[in-house]
């Protein structure tokens, strides 16, 4: 909220926090304050689903160069895999 | 000062009072036993919410003699681990302004109201707290005594940045302010900016209000705190809690 660079983004899929798996339903995206990490700003991901209250959250704090690096793997990772199930454009 | 011979104690609890709208919401209240009469302190909580760092930061107003009380503005958010809490309020953009002060008057009628404080209250917060803590200051129908602005970010706020819970920027309510402000700032701190804080001194400076602003060196956003070494600035620190119990010995003693 320091920075205001916050979004929700509406998702479907599976989680695991502490204990569990849970299915996730929103994910809260965000460059501001981290929780844990040192660091004034990071790139802050939180898996959750609001219906199964607070405590459904799998976080995750990056830097912000781990963050585009990370990002940049999984665009190409869905490329490949698109490939797998596809077959080559 | 601490008295060796003298007796000392305290309590501390959670407590429910009546926040904005009547709701009910949680506060955590800490105060010196003895008759008093006290001056009390608001403590208004930072982003990771209502979490431990302001439960001690109550027993400490306590331990120097202050009636303490620092609500959850996030009871409406949910309940469970604070920063699981805060991570919602983080992702809808932060508490409602005008919910804050409505929080905040319940707690400082609550303050009021109990026979062994003196009538004079001051308002504290870091963080986004600190913002919060300036806007009391402002908006207040209660009314405070003094204000502690600690590195509060976003005083200064581009229109952008404006939403329906921050609908106005804080500093377009200064010529509101109605008690002296303290606010304890870290130059390389990036919310806010020292180019931030010198608009804001501005600001007050046209307005002629009561204000002292310190500006440390060698100093981030949120310098206090311990649990956190990246941001825990040791020098700046001792002196600002020395600040601190200085101006409200002034403005509340």
């Amino acid at each position: 909220m320091c920075t205001m660079i916050a979004e929700k983004v509406q998702i479907a899929g599976s989680g695991k926090s502490r204990d569990r798996w849970f299915p996730i339903a929103q994910t809260y995206v965000s460059f501001d304050h981290p929780f844990h990490l040192q660091r004034e700003h990071a790139l802050n991901l939180d898996f959750v689903n609001e219906e199964l209250g607070t405590g459904a959250r799998v976080a995750v704090e990056l830097t912000p160069e781990d963050a585009r690096e990370l990002a940049t793997t999984i665009l190409r990772l869905l490329d490949e895999g698109a490939e797998v199930e596809t077959g080559p454009a | 000062m601490t008295d060796t011979r003298a007796y000392e104690g305290l309590i501390a609890e959670t407590i429910t009072v009546q926040g904005d709208g009547g709701d009910s919401i949680y506060a955590y209240f800490a105060r010196p036993l003895g008759e008093g009469p006290f001056p009390a302190m608001l403590l208004l909580h930072h982003i990771p919410g209502w979490d431990e760092w302001y439960r001690e930061t109550a027993r400490r107003y306590a331990h120097h003699g202050y009636v303490t009380i620092c609500p959850d503005l996030y009871y409406r958010d949910g309940h469970g681990e604070p920063e699981d809490v805060a991570a919602k309020v983080r992702a809808e953009g932060g508490a409602p302004d005008d919910r804050v002060v409505g929080d905040a008057d319940g707690c400082i009628a609550y303050l009021r109201s109990l026979p062994y404080v003196t009538g004079k209250v001051g308002v504290m917060g870091t963080c986004s707290g600190g913002r919060h803590s300036f806007l009391v200051g402002c908006r207040s129908s209660e009314g405070v005594d003094a204000v502690v602005d600690c590195w509060g970010g976003n005083v200064v706020m581009p229109p952008e940045n404006l939403s329906e819970r921050q609908p106005v920027a804080p500093i377009d309510y200064t010529a509101d302010l109605a008690a002296p402000l303290l606010g304890l700032f870290g130059e390389n701190d990036f919310s806010p900016t020292p180019d931030q804080v010198a608009e804001h001194e501005a600001a007050l400076q046209r307005e002629g209000k009561d204000y002292e602003f310190h500006m440390y060196p060698n100093a981030g956003h949120g310098f206090f705190y311990y649990h956190y070494p990246q941001a825990y600035a040791a020098e700046a620190a001792v002196d600002g809690w020395e600040k601190i119990w200085d101006f409200l010995e002034r403005k509340l003693g």
